[in-house]
């Protein structure tokens, strides 16, 4: 028969959707929603779409643009039930999706106005009248599809919770008629720094997955890299959006040298610097020169900045320690932040010895804000340890210690613990 | 446009303490809010300012008692019922709503017509 291709087989329609799902869920979602107007509808009828995908791959092979297919089928979906049931979408108002044409949140030069719905997706998941919780949630189920099940195992909450978490957040948005579109210029920038603050604590939860056995959580670190890639390639005018991709590429470089083969935390500088990933180096690197081009860089261009002066170094005792504290002025400036003061004061020990830095220790121990921050303690314990003061720098790591929950930072505190002791105890 | 109530909850002493100058400050604020509603393309379609809270009665059920239904800092003191193209612009008009000893919230007001 003319019209039956020899059919796909199962595993390589498979391949094929799970591929789709994880590249194409948020553009297909982002389109959809435009019709349903109503953010449950539109998953239903993406969901159905890569459903019917499952077989119709299977007899006509995978379509030469998944997205395309995938939209269309769940857009048709979504108009087949608007004309059948209306009455079902009056518990709650549809969203306000204003024309695009009226869109005056485009840059100039930057994001093409028309054809693309990702940003106003992104967007909505982050709105500054949602719990940062929530933003985030709502963030991995809609734009990157990842189950509820999924995320409540990520960020440690039972599934009810997390499912309630989602439920009540897409009703604010109806209800308080929070808009599907891109912020205006003024906006911008606060509403950006939502969605790129989102998108790292995606990345630092599975960097450094505060409660589990493992020290990196792939997958999440895998989604939020792919967002921020998605969103620099949405909006590639944006410094702060090059400095977040450059921050997490340049920090990801490290990943397979951070432990060792037992588990073991690996500081700085005793990672096997040959095996940092070169080419993520060098992406990440380029990156950073480009955000910091366009004058006045922000808080992700310059922590980019800092991991690039890092990654760039031969060795721990040949990097470029005054720069560091240069940029760290600089971050502390467009972000002062009380964990920012204390990675300064790390880098014021190298540059002026640890003696000077524990001065700023202090300031920060009586300033309370990082009261129950496990990185307090311990970068203390390592200045006193550094200066020969066993007992004090003891009674630091001990802190550190009772206030860690990862396995890997555990083990690694214990070990620094029994090292001071040795020499205490004699 | 979409319905919103702004609810204005601030310390009541703040008034209490500042006299008649404190109020007719306010006054004059809320005044040149109510004509910046309509500069930002917004709508006041309501709103008052209530009694302080030591006025109130609470029922609940059968019984009724004296006073506000929470005891908090800072009580309901007044509202303003809006209409504004999104949440976003609500926000940006309720920004500018006067509430020097405390600050305000937004609610969309539920739509009970559809039945």
């Amino acid at each position: 028969m003319a019209d039956s291709q020899p059919p796909a087989d199962r595993a390589t329609v498979a391949v094929a959707i799970a591929e789709a799902h994880r590249r194409e869920w948020a553009f297909v979602l982002a389109a959809t929603v435009r019709v349903t107007r109503d953010l449950d509808a539109a998953e239903e009828c993406v969901q159905d779409a890569y459903v019917a995908a499952l077989d119709a791959w299977a007899r006509q092979g995978v379509p030469r643009n998944p997205a395309a297919w995938l939209t269309t089928a769940a857009r048709n979906r979504a108009l087949d039930s608007l004309r059948r049931d209306r009455t079902l979408r009056a518990k709650l108002p549809l969203l306000i999706v204003p024309e695009p044409v009226r869109d005056p949140a485009v840059p100039p030069g930057g994001v093409p106005a028309i054809g693309d719905d990702r940003l106003r997706l992104i967007f909505t998941c982050c709105h500054p009248a949602l719990a940062r919780e929530a933003q985030v949630a709502l963030t991995l189920r809609l734009v990157c599809g990842v189950t509820t099940a999924e995320i409540a195992q990520a960020f440690v909450v039972s599934e009810p919770t997390m499912a309630a978490r989602v439920t009540r957040a897409k009703k604010k948005i109806a209800a308080a008629r929070i808009s599907y579109r891109v912020p205006e210029l003024a906006e911008l920038p606060d509403r950006l720094d939502a969605v790129l603050t989102v998108i790292h604590l995606l990345y630092t939860t599975g960097h450094t997955n505060p409660h589990g056995a493992n020290l990196v959580r792939a997958d999440l670190v895998e989604r939020a890299t792919g967002l921020a890639r998605m969103l620099r390639q949405l909006m590639p005018d944006e410094p702060e959006v090059a400095g977040l991709l450059a921050l997490l590429l340049l920090t990801d470089a490290r990943r397979a040298t951070r432990t060792d083969e037992q588990g073991h935390l690996l500081l700085l500088e005793q990672q096997d610097r040959s095996r940092w990933d070169q080419a993520d180096i060098a992406e990440g690197a380029a990156l950073v020169v480009q955000a910091l081009r366009r004058g006045r860089p922000g808080r992700f261009a310059l922590q980019a900045a800092i991991a690039a002066v890092h990654a760039e170094a031969p060795s721990y005792d040949k990097t470029d320690w005054p720069q560091l504290l240069e940029l760290y002025d600089r971050l502390l400036i467009a972000w002062p932040s009380p964990v920012v003061a204390l990675n300064r004061a790390v880098v014021v020990s190298m540059v002026c010895g640890p003696e000077a830095a524990l001065d700023d220790v202090a300031d920060l121990e009586r300033d309370g804000r990082l009261a129950g921050y496990r990185y307090l303690p311990a970068a203390k314990a390592d200045m006193l340890r550094r200066l020969g003061r066993a007992g004090e720098a003891l009674l630091a790591y001990q802190e550190a210690l009772d206030l860690a929950d990862n396995a890997a930072e555990r083990a690694f505190l214990a070990g620094r613990v029994a090292e001071v002791q040795q020499p205490a105890e004699r | 446009m979409a319905q919103y109530a702004i609810l204005i909850y601030e310390a009541e002493e703040g008034y209490a303490s500042g006299g008649e100058q404190a109020w007719q400050q306010a006054m004059e604020a809320h005044g040149r809010f109510a004509a910046r509603v309509g500069e930002l393309g917004g709508k006041i379609t309501g709103g008052d300012a209530l009694q302080p809270a030591v006025t109130a009665t609470s029922i609940r059920g059968d019984i009724v008692t004296d006073g506000p239904f929470t005891e908090t800092k800072e009580a309901l003191g007044g509202f303003y019922l809006i209409e504004a193209r999104d949440l976003d612009h609500a926000i940006a008009i309720a920004r500018e709503c006067p509430a020097p000893y405390g600050g305000v919230e937004v609610r969309p007001i539920m739509d009970t017509s559809g039945g």
